[in-house]
């Protein structure tokens, strides 16, 4: 247990409480349940990977086209949400997170099964950021992320998201544009995905096509509905526990998962609207 | 070689069909993507290895095994699902995806981490031809999955039972104030719905000669690819979806030079079917 250790750990929470958060603008705020984030988890490493390691460009420059870049992605898959609504984006979403894990596995531009593998870490003031840099670096864009979602739930895009979310037919009768405030979720979920996506391609140095596969969804899922659907606390526990939960639960390294699962089944059996949700554990305690 | 690329697609077919059938009925009633379904399939293969092993007669311990599936289905619907039916539709959801990984892993415990051969002999002869081979256990596939869907038929259309499931999936509230008692028709939903998966999970495991606890993985999702392209719901779609699915998977793949894998074909598919017909083929249109 070193601190390079801890550190590394926690910058993974940071990535993750990202990837929570961005998800749940979408399930949280716009009440669009997607079950293929990783997707566009993927498509932000993917591109910043190709940018640095294919083209050359410096990381600077890498950063704000892979947000771009996974920006339009998410309009783009976001469309499909216009017409196809409930379980079935779930669905659409499942599958649109298998056809792009498929593309990054047949297509040898991105590598293949072999991946992208040599990308660099960002440096600063010629400062190569390593792991304590890095740590705070994740930081940084954690916080900035809090207050970026906190702005959104103050502004008018708030009450369009709750608008929808609760009842579209409604939303379209008093004025609310469905269609725009679904693509804006899809756009801005995409963008935060795609920066989750760019720091975990260059903390870990090496992608590979099933580091954004279906599991993954599934975990960030997990994330928000454990944490709280909705609020911004919430995403950001649900992150760090479900990050942290397999390294506790190394002591019992042969009943690792049926343990995570337990655990998550538990959970939702008893705090249905997540720890921090509505009735959650955690949220009497802080009320208190 | 079309023939044979026919033959093939019936038997991977009926394996869909099997499948899907239950997931179509438990979401049509609850509404609740049961992605613990595959943890029952994988189940019903698992059992059906042990007690193949354990009395030698594969249809006793094929049966055995699907009503030892039905009732874990059942298990899952009263101590998981039923807490948890008013509250909104993600949880149900998450509760599943979290029951199906302990499953697998607790099946890892169990079972062993290995694969195992399941090579069950059933006295029917392989039909061996100029360019078609057809097994003894492709053939027994299709003819159980054809009982299994006429009694399914039967139990739907000609029973109490399987009016008071359709009732059920019409209006799940309605029935109950009708004088249904709502409470074992679920339970007989979940029932018809896993023992077909346990049958599936003996089958697949005697066609691919092996069984594992992770086989539940790719039917995890790729039976609802089956449900979405009939149209949630309804088991005249799932059935005739999975027929259609596994011939459009088995004659693209053998078409030389497509590009990607089988489980791309079957999301490709089903995301052009939601653009263009979000209800399935034979779904109801519904708001």
């Amino acid at each position: 247990m070193t601190l390079d250790y801890l550190l590394t750990l926690m910058t993974f929470c940071g990535i993750y409480s990202i990837l929570a958060l961005s998800l749940n603008i979408l399930i949280g705020y716009a009440g669009q349940v997607s079950l293929g984030h990783a997707a566009f988890f993927g498509i932000g490493a993917y591109a910043s990977a190709i940018f640095t390691v294919k083209l050359g460009l410096s990381y600077w420059v890498s950063l704000p086209l892979s947000i771009l870049i996974t920006a339009f992605f998410g309009f783009l898959l976001g469309l499909p949400s216009l017409r196809v609504k409930h379980d079935f984006l779930v669905l659409a979403t499942i599958g649109m997170n298998f056809v792009v894990v498929s593309l990054f596995n047949y297509i040898s531009f991105f590598g293949g099964p072999y991946g992208i593998v040599g990308i660099p870490r960002p440096s600063l003031f010629g400062h190569t950021l390593m792991t304590i840099g890095y740590f705070l670096y994740t930081l940084f864009w954690v916080i900035l992320v809090v207050f970026f979602v906190r702005y959104l739930t103050k502004k008018y895009v708030r009450y369009g998201f709750e608008a929808i979310k609760e009842d579209e037919w409604a939303a379209e009768s008093i004025g609310v544009s469905v269609p725009r405030f679904k693509i804006y979720a899809f756009t801005i979920a995409g963008a935060l995905a795609g920066l989750a996506g760019n720091l975990w391609a260059h903390q870990m140095g090496a992608i590979f096509p099933d580091n954004f596969s279906f599991p993954v969804s599934i975990s960030i899922l997990t994330m928000v509905v454990l944490g709280g659907i909705g609020t911004i606390i919430g995403p950001i526990v649900g992150a760090v526990l479900l990050t942290i939960l397999p390294e506790i639960l190394r002591f019992v390294q042969d009943y690792r998962m049926f343990i995570y699962g337990a655990i998550v089944v538990l959970l939702m059996l008893y705090q249905p609207s997540g720890l921090l949700g509505k009735k959650g554990i955690l949220r009497r305690l802080v009320a208190r | 070689m079309f023939l044979q690329n026919l033959v093939n697609s019936l038997v991977l077919g009926s394996i869909y069909v099997l499948i899907a059938v239950g997931l179509t009925l438990v979401y049509g009633i609850l509404r609740i993507l049961h992605i613990a379904h595959a943890g029952i399939y994988a189940f019903g293969a698992l059992m059906g290895l042990t007690l193949y092993k354990l009395t030698g007669n594969i249809l006793v311990s094929m049966i055995f095994s699907a009503v030892l599936s039905g009732f874990l289905g059942i298990l899952v619907y009263r101590y998981f699902y039923r807490k948890v039916l008013s509250e909104s539709r993600i949880v149900p959801l998450v509760i599943s995806i979290g029951l199906f990984v302990a499953m697998q892993d607790l099946y890892r415990l169990i079972w062993g981490p290995y694969k195992e051969a399941f090579s069950a002999n059933f006295n029917i002869p392989d039909i061996v031809t100029e360019n078609l081979i057809i097994t003894g256990d492709q053939i027994f596939i299709v003819l159980v999955t054809v009982i299994s869907l006429v009694a399914l038929y039967f139990i739907m259309n000609k029973t109490r039972w399987g009016k008071a499931l359709k009732a059920c999936a019409d209006d799940l509230q309605m029935t109950g104030a009708l004088g249904i008692n709502i409470e074992r028709t679920v339970m007989l939903g979940f029932f018809i719905g896993s023992f077909l998966a346990g049958l599936a999970g003996v089958l697949v495991g005697i066609y691919d000669n092996s069984v594992y606890p992770t086989m539940g993985e790719v039917p995890s999702y790729k039976a609802f690819v089956v449900v979405v392209l009939g149209g949630f719901g309804s088991l005249k779609g799932a059935v005739v979806a999975g027929f259609i699915l596994a011939g459009a998977e088995t004659f693209l793949v053998a078409w030389k030079g497509f590009l990607l894998p089988r489980d791309a074909i079957a999301f490709i598919a089903m995301i052009l079917l939601l653009m263009f017909k979000p209800s399935g083929i034979f779904g109801r249109e519904t708001g």
